[in-house]
């Protein structure tokens, strides 16, 4: 198996593994700083994971299908991440999912043909007060409008 | 205007810095305690009625006494920053404006329980705010106020930072323990407690931001000072509420506890409903709580008189609802949320979230049948207090409140098949 991760990764999992008493409690670290590097996590990833914090393969699996922030396919470089939940709701998430769907010509769960973006509907973000919320890549985007939403949407392009 | 604790510095940017925070006398508090018996420090804070800002509003100074004093394991402090409560996000603030609060009450929390090593876990979706801390953290080794011997009081106390992963069920103490360490965000069976077996097998205290970050008001004023803010017994200091929805001005307001009822908050300080709309329902405790319709809101905002009322205080997520807005499509939406974070362990909330969603996707739809209310009342009914942690009590309890409350825009759905609202 060819390796995919960069000596950055191995150097930053040595700087925290005296943090923990156990090696499974750099996985999640680890998936986080696989993905910041390629984007999602492939199968093959999981195994070089697997292999540099020395815990089974099967747990990696195991556990990265509980949480929703690991990308198990690949995403777009703009990952548009909607929240729809209650307090982005009451504020227009709805009309503004729509909007970016009709924008871009993709619906959510999907990524453009040329890559570019992904739109995803997400639970709450933590940012209700300054709903609605978007978060694209690691940045949240509040008080959308869907003209704010234009404009973002242009400058990433 | 009442005196400002956990929100004092509030977008202030420049508040942020050490240098900042210790010009205002940040740290002394730390300094004060370091030099204290443990038993007075957790006496201080048992004193001031202080009660855990995370949800369930249990004691802390009660809690911190729960440690065992011989324990052969590693203790830990753990900081639940997993703020995934819909219609909260005042943690967000208090990390991002005041993240040396925050370390100076974990290193108080640290010394009282005589824990070594703390866990700041925070939602893996604040990216920006994990690096905020991760800044103020070295800020604080490199000042010697961390690490080996912690403001030159021969403490060890080492602190990190944990990001989480995309969970609501995170946030349940224990779901967050397993994640700590690398596993599924599963609940625990309790007992054994934290306090007692928590972080990798070890006595482990969990509290919220907001909990740790009034401990050096605490210890600088003293318990007794803290516990007269509050207007009701057992529930002293200042708490903030995190207001969204449709007011005027949502945002955060921090009042002592039980000092301001829902309606002065809605009306006098977030500037009544926008639009010139009437107000039609509000949630008072993140989605959890169970609603309260328009003429229920004159309740004093504290623990007591919430449960009282026959809903939650919770973690204080003020979610405001206009008279425009169907009853059916809210609870709706909120149901969904729970179906879908929903952990899967127990059958009842597993089963029972995914049918109440099913029932209440048809009844707005024009699709469903009187009797699909009873269905409704029996599923929530058969969640409640039969799951391992309080999810399952957070579907069913939003579902009960809402039919019982606007049943009449249920029917109409039902019957005429159309909405009220619409
Ligand atoms: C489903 C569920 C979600 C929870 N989410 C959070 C959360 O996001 N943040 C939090 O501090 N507490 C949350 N709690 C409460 C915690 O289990 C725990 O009571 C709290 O962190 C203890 O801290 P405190 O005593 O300082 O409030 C949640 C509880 C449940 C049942
Ligand atoms: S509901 Fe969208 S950020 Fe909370």
């Amino acid at each position: 198996m060819k390796k995919q991760l960069s000596d950055k990764f191995y150097k930053e999992i040595d700087r925290l593994r005296p943090r923990y008493p156990t090696n499974q409690a750099l996985l999640l670290p680890a998936l986080h700083l696989a993905q910041d590097e390629l984007g999602w996590v492939s199968g093959d990833t999981m195994d070089e994971i697997a292999a540099a914090i020395d815990i089974p393969p099967p747990v990696v699996r195991e556990v990265i299908t509980f949480y929703t922030m690991y990308n198990l396919k690949p995403v777009g470089n703009y990952h548009l991440q909607v929240c729809t939940n209650i307090s982005c709701a009451l504020m227009g998430a709805e009309k503004l999912l729509e909007h970016c769907e009709k924008k871009l010509g993709i619906q959510a769960g999907e990524t453009t043909r040329d890559n570019k973006f992904t739109i995803t509907e997400v639970e709450c973000l933590g940012a209700c007060g300054t709903a609605p919320c978007v978060q694209i890549n690691k940045d949240y985007y509040e008080d959308l409008t869907t003209e704010k939403m234009d404009r973002i949407l242009s400058e990433l392009k | 205007m009442a005196e400002k604790i956990v929100s004092k510095y509030f977008y202030n940017k420049e508040a942020a810095a050490l240098s900042f925070y210790q010009k205002d006398g940040g740290y002394s508090a730390a300094k004060k305690a370091l030099g204290m018996a443990v038993d007075d420090v957790i006496a201080e804070v048992k004193k001031s009625n202080l009660r855990g800002r995370g949800g369930a509003g249990f004691p802390t100074g009660m809690k911190w006494s729960f440690i065992p004093k011989d324990s052969k394991a590693p203790k830990y402090l753990v900081c639940n920053c997993d703020e995934s409560e819909p219609g909260t996000f005042k943690d967000r603030a208090i990390i991002t404006y005041s993240p040396h609060m925050l370390i100076e009450g974990m290193l108080i929390g640290a010394h009282a329980i005589g824990a070594h090593v703390g866990y700041i876990y925070i939602r893996g979706e604040y990216v920006r705010e994990a690096e905020f801390l991760e800044h103020a953290i070295d800020e604080a080794y490199k000042a010697g106020i961390l690490g080996k011997n912690a403001m030159g009081s021969g403490f060890k106390f080492d602190l990190y930072v944990h990001r989480g992963a995309g969970a609501y069920i995170c946030g349940e103490e224990t779901g967050l323990l397993n994640s700590l360490e690398g596993k599924r965000g599963e609940p625990r069976v309790k007992p054994p407690f934290p306090a007692i077996k928590g972080a990798f097998g070890g006595p482990t205290i969990v509290n919220n931001v907001e909990t740790l970050a009034a401990i050096p008001w605490i210890i600088n004023n003293g318990g007794e000072a803290y516990a007269k803010m509050g207007k009701f017994p057992n529930s002293g200091g200042t708490r903030l509420y995190c207001v969204s929805g449709h007011v005027n001005k949502p945002g955060l307001y921090e009042f002592p506890c039980g000092a301001v009822t829902l309606r002065e908050l809605i009306y006098e300080h977030c500037g009544g409903i926008r639009d010139n709309r009437k107000l039609k329902a509000v949630i008072p405790g993140g989605s959890s709580a169970p609603v309260l319709a328009a003429h229920e809101i004159d309740i004093p905002l504290d623990v007591e008189p919430m449960a009282k009322a026959g809903t939650m205080l919770g973690s204080c997520g003020v979610i405001v609802i206009d008279d425009s807005w169907c009853a059916v499509k809210i609870i709706k939406r909120v149901t969904h949320f729970y179906a879908h974070e929903s952990c899967g362990q127990c059958t009842p909330c597993r089963e029972g979230t995914r049918w109440m969603e099913d029932v209440l996707h048809r009844i707005e739809d024009g699709h469903g049948k009187m009797s699909d209310l009873d269905l409704l009342l029996n599923v929530a009914d058969n969640i409640n207090g039969k799951t391992l942690c309080a999810l399952g009590d957070a579907a069913a309890g939003p579902v009960l409140s809402f039919v019982k409350k606007f049943r009449h825009e249920f029917e109409a759905h039902i019957k005429g098949g159309k909405c009220l609202n619409a």
